[in-house]
């Protein structure tokens, strides 16, 4: 099996690939939105103990 | 036995559960990505073509994982929520929380990839039979799930209207499940049936289990990721979250 | 009691309430939920003859016509009773004689049904074609046998 005929699936290409692509995008990007948030949560966190911190010390 | 059950409420306190999950996410992680990677191999590679439809049944390799991970997540989640209603326990709750998105997103994907195969098989991307509803309706109950958890300031009754919805919503999943076999659906019936018979050659069944395997891990390592964020969001006030490392840094 | 068991006696009653509600309600709505009508019912006259329905089964083999500009004709039975369907337009992939079909449309003065779009439905079965054309043979050798030992 060439790449050329892999790629056309045997005439389903469109489906195919919409569908394993869309899954592999969100597969990929759920985790990385994750990440983020708690990036996000950690930093929001810290700058709150400094500023306690400061005020109290 | 009762030294057991001590352990589990050790670690349903989020202060445990925190670093414990934290451990567990790199570790499905990298089960979740091995056993995709080999089942995108077996399903594009291995798998051998169907005698009816061609390469374009190969769909059936994320379809069908997505669409167990859709229901499976609800379960989970359900559980979490009556364990939350009677023990009045905070991080079942918050177990609950993190898994919505990732079942909302394996709902998302079972339709999408279902109106991709059904447009090439059947000759549409969408009918209103009994199967697909549902699973539409699932679909709502997520996002219903989600919504009503952030529309509530209160954190507590937050979630304990949350679980309610999970519970109510509940008796969606055996209609999904057996809509096919009820009425008569334009989807086909189940090619893995719960009492173990299969109509499917062996490699193309190994290949959808390996991959719905893969789903499962995915899904594990993104949820206890989630809960940590949602556990640090809730206890940032509580001492031991300025003693973490990550926090102090 | 304690207030922990009186909040899982409360769930319990609550989804048992829930869950006979559940039956009741698909109690009555029954067929109602079916996508499609099968041949038998339409012949029985269960099948309402003034709306737009759908009826499903298998497309008889040896009965698929194409006329011109993509009209077809073809029977859809139940093995029990049949219906004859007329469709102008492009049929799906998996559209064969011998496959599961659904046509939507109504019935006219003639019995025939003039269908405007028309659904394959497949079955559970996937398989390589080496190992479908060997399960054919087989099951021809073995009505062949089945013959043989009924002259």
């Amino acid at each position: 099996m060439n790449w050329s005929e892999f790629w056309h699936m045997g005439g389903y290409a469109l489906y195919v690939w919409a569908s394993f692509g869309v899954t592999a995008l969100l597969m990929i990007a759920e985790p990385l939105l994750v990440g983020g948030r708690c990036r996000n949560v950690r930093r929001r966190i810290a700058r709150l103990r400094r500023l306690q911190q400061e005020e109290n010390p | 036995m009762s030294s057991r059950l001590v352990n589990w409420f050790h670690f349903s306190s989020p202060a445990t559960f925190y670093p414990l999950a934290g451990r567990l996410v790199p570790i499905f992680a990298v089960i979740a990505v091995i056993l995709i990677a080999v089942g995108l191999y077996l399903s594009f590679f291995v798998a051998p073509t169907d005698y009816k439809q061609g390469e374009g049944y190969r769909i059936i390799f994320v379809h069908v994982p997505a669409a167990w991970m859709s229901m499976f997540i609800y379960l989970v989640m359900a559980f979490w929520a009556a364990l939350g209603l009677i023990f009045n326990t905070r991080l079942s709750m918050m177990m609950a929380q993190a898994l919505a998105p990732t079942g909302a997103l394996f709902t998302f994907l079972a339709l999408w990839t279902g109106a991709f195969w059904g447009k090439p098989m059947w000759g549409a991307w969408w009918v209103w039979d009994a199967r697909l509803t549902s699973e539409l309706i699932l679909f709502f109950l997520y996002m219903g799930y989600i919504a009503l958890q952030g529309a509530i300031d209160d954190t507590r009754r937050a979630d304990r209207a949350g679980a309610i919805l999970l519970l109510v919503g509940v008796v969606n999943i055996p209609i999904i499940y057996f809509s096919v076999k009820w009425w008569n659906t334009l989807h086909q019936g189940a090619s893995v049936s719960l009492r173990g018979d299969v109509s499917m050659a062996t490699t193309m069944l190994v290949t959808m289990l390996i991959m719905a395997l893969g789903f499962w891990a995915y899904s594990i390592a993104v949820a206890l990721k989630r809960v940590r964020c949602i556990i640090l969001e809730r206890e940032r006030d509580a001492g031991w979250v300025g003693k973490l490392p990550e926090i102090r840094a | 009691m304690k207030a922990r068991h009186k909040r899982l006696a409360y769930l319990a009653v609550g989804l048992a309430v829930l869950a006979a509600a559940a039956v009741l309600v698909f109690q009555a709505l029954g067929n109602n939920m079916s996508y499609f009508f099968s041949p038998t019912e339409v012949v029985e006259g269960k099948a309402p003859r003034d709306h737009v329905i759908r009826i499903g089964g298998l497309v008889k083999p040896g009965t698929l016509q194409r006329g011109q500009e993509l009209t077809a004709t073809f029977v859809v039975t139940d093995n029990a009773h049949d219906v004859t369907v007329r469709y102008t337009g492009i049929l799906p992939d998996l559209f064969a004689e011998g496959q599961g079909a659904i046509a939507q449309g109504r019935l006219n003065a003639d019995g025939v049904f003039i269908a405007d779009e028309v659904l394959a439905k497949h079955d559970e079965n996937y398989m390589p074609p080496e190992v479908a054309e060997a399960l054919e043979k087989g099951h021809q050798q073995g009505k062949a046998q089945m013959s043989g030992d009924q002259p």
